[in-house]
């Protein structure tokens, strides 16, 4: 027998160490951290460029000033969050499509279930490995944009502003995690890798093109008429709303934007009375968490179910040589 | 050497509607070599599978070591090394890196396992390949260097799942011998899958015939033709032609299979004669080729030659995989 020591490494860290190794290795995460980095500085410069212009003194989120270098833009390239939106996808697609039916085509998957190791530590071992990644990454980039800003714009950042964009990169995170299950799920289920990134790519595509103009479809056969009561219009803002927040990018971006905008009050459409008497000041990050709780547990609750899927996907599967 | 270590007891394995093991009863002794043989999609991998505890039986027992593989696979991974049917290693990690992380996985202390990698790719011929990229290797430097990550965890049974498919000829008779050479040194089980009759033949002491999920019949080659061929043992092929002094029109049609049933109606024991391309075969119970060649002689027929065939393990291949597939 083998002796089994307790400073040897337990197996679980053994694959993720392993699973990191080879993401930091290979070509397809370098070009990708390029890819953002690279558009994050320009939506940074941009930012920049025009934030002397979109600090009014009179409006009362100028306290929250460092903030806007991640929100606000020029117009000739999107801002920071729009970026992440845009690309965290891509990133967390990239980094799952492939995870287990590419082990599974190169006649590694049955070499590797056949040591005496769990089989679930296969599938968590690779979950964890990507988002670690993700999250290294991610951090990266927000204290990156934080310390460029600070270099050039010579404010620092107060102690919320601080913990608002630490919390924005935590969601980011959890939005590119969503992302990495769902395609973890898809290279589980198809035994083609290029099969099971078409799909997640198409799923990707859906919500973030065909999703909205499918919305925008019902919303105008629903309209209600110029008559109809006051109630009866928010109610139809507020299913049209729930119906977009059935794409986790909608969640994401209500999120994104209410812990990046402390000026945002509400996501939903507001009577003229609940406005009336309303201090038009900035809402303390308390309040803001509060406010996008519901959209913060939905994606958790998505992230969730689809690693339950790909998790009993994978544990059900029988595994042959390739 | 008579301690039973793999055991399967009423094994069966359903897809769907499909049986792909069939009641499955097969003891394996330590020690020995033994070769489940038979032809693709017999069941062979799938009860490797239960074995290994990678799949679940519908019904009966699998156990390996003493252990139940299918309540505790975990344990017994430890003590057995699978070598899966073309088996693959991460092309960008070198031979050395992808035995180590073999041994990591099976908490093996990364000094001793540096050394033992280096020892096994000695052993197994690819100490020079040893730091090169695994994507650059051969087919059958993949297996060999399979057969080095089986045994760098130690194990008291190996398993090998066709392991000689898609190896030139001078490959694999390298690698049974090694196989040999380890169980000779290291006292190893060794549970050989393979639809290749002459390999299994050349390294097994015992073989399991395989067939539509059943096994056919078990034991070593002399026993298993007793068993199967218990009534017609031998086959006696005689060339007959005509005498030199003959007329050559006759001899298409003297020398007929009935003609030679007739004349070999007094002797006891001849179970039935047939021709194939002009040679005709007479299958026996026991050896009678001097009572055989007597009665041709005596006809007056001129015997060109006589030869007695031992049922190989060609015979007794095709007869049951032929005969399995034909019961479908």
């Amino acid at each position: 027998m083998n002796s089994i020591n307790t400073h040897v490494a337990h197996p679980f860290r053994v694959i993720v160490n392993k699973e990191i190794s080879d993401h930091v290795r290979s070509w397809r995460v370098i070009i990708l951290i390029a890819i953002i980095a690279l558009t994050c500085m320009g939506s940074m410069y941009t930012a920049l460029g025009s934030i002397g212009k979109a600090v009014k003194t009179d409006e009362p989120e100028g306290a929250f000033f460092f903030l806007k270098l991640f929100t606000i833009s020029d117009g000739s390239l999107p801002s920071f969050i729009v970026f992440i939106s845009f690309l965290g996808p891509l990133l967390g697609i990239s980094l799952g499509f492939d995870a287990i039916n590419l082990e599974q085509n190169k006649g590694t998957l049955s070499r590797v279930v056949s040591q005496p190791i769990h089989r679930d530590y296969l599938i968590n071992a690779k979950f964890v490995a990507a988002l670690s990644v993700i999250s290294v990454m991610f951090f990266a980039l927000a204290i990156l944009v934080m310390g460029l800003g600070l270099i050039i714009i010579g404010i620092p950042p107060t102690s919320e502003e601080f913990l608002r964009i630490v919390v924005f990169t935590l969601i980011s995170i959890l939005y590119v995690a969503f992302w990495l299950n769902l395609s973890i799920f898809l290279s589980v289920k198809f035994r083609q890798a290029a099969t099971s990134a078409l799909s997640a790519i198409s799923i990707w595509l859906f919500f973030s093109i065909f999703f909205n103009m499918i919305i925008n479809l019902i919303a105008k056969a629903f309209t209600p008429s110029a008559m109809a009561s006051e109630n009866q219009v928010i109610g139809f803002q507020n299913f049209i709303l729930d119906l977009l927040r059935i794409s986790p990018g909608q969640l994401f971006s209500e999120a994104t934007t209410t812990l990046l905008m402390p000026s945002v009050r509400s996501l939903g459409p507001l009577t003229m009375e609940q406005i009336q008497g309303a201090i038009p000041s900035p809402l303390p990050l308390g309040q803001s968490l509060l406010l996008v709780w519901p959209q913060v547990t939905g994606l958790i609750a998505a992230t969730i179910v689809c690693f339950a899927l790909s998790y009993v996907a994978f544990m059900r599967m029988e595994i042959r040589s390739r | 050497m008579a301690e039973p270590i793999i055991e399967l007891v009423d094994l069966t394995k359903r897809y769907g509607t499909f049986t792909a093991v069939d009641q499955l009863n097969l003891t394996i002794q330590k020690g020995e070599i033994f070769g489940l043989l038979g032809p693709n999609g017999a069941g062979k991998s799938t009860t490797i599978l239960m074995m290994m505890g990678l799949t679940e039986p519908d019904s009966g027992s699998v156990k390996v070591c003493g252990i139940n593989s299918t309540s505790n696979p975990i344990d017994v991974k430890r003590k057995v090394g699978y070598l899966p049917e073309d088996v693959g290693f991460y092309d960008d990690y070198t031979g050395i890196e992808n035995l180590m992380y073999t041994a990591r996985l099976n908490r093996i202390d990364d000094s001793v396992a540096k050394q033992k990698a280096e020892q096994l790719l000695l052993r197994v011929g690819l100490a020079d390949a040893g730091n090169k990229k695994t994507g650059k290797y051969s087919r059958g430097m993949r297996q060999r260097l399979g057969l080095a990550d089986v045994l760098i965890k130690n194990p008291e049974i190996i398993i090998l799942d066709e392991p000689t498919s898609g190896i030139d000829p001078k490959g694999v008779r390298e690698f049974l011998e090694l196989i040999a050479q380890l169980r000779k040194e290291e006292g190893l089980t060794v549970l050989f899958s393979s639809h290749n009759l002459h390999q299994v033949q050349q390294a097994c002491d015992r073989v399991g015939l395989f067939v539509n999920g059943k096994l056919l019949a078990e034991g070593d080659i002399l026993s298993l033709s007793k068993k199967l061929f218990s009534d017609n043992l031998y086959v006696i092929e005689a060339g007959i032609e005509q005498p030199k002094t003959g007329t050559q029109d006759v001899v298409g049609e003297k020398y007929t299979t009935e003609w030679l049933i007739k004349l070999l109606e007094p002797i006891r024991g001849i179970a039935s004669v047939t021709q194939k391309n002009g040679v005709f075969l007479i299958e026996c119970s026991s050896d009678l080729s001097a009572l055989i060649a007597d009665a041709i002689l005596k006809s007056g027929a001129g015997l060109n030659h006589l030869s007695k065939k031992e049922y190989g393990l060609d015979d007794i291949y095709y007869r049951y995989f032929e005969g399995g597939q034909s019961h479908e």
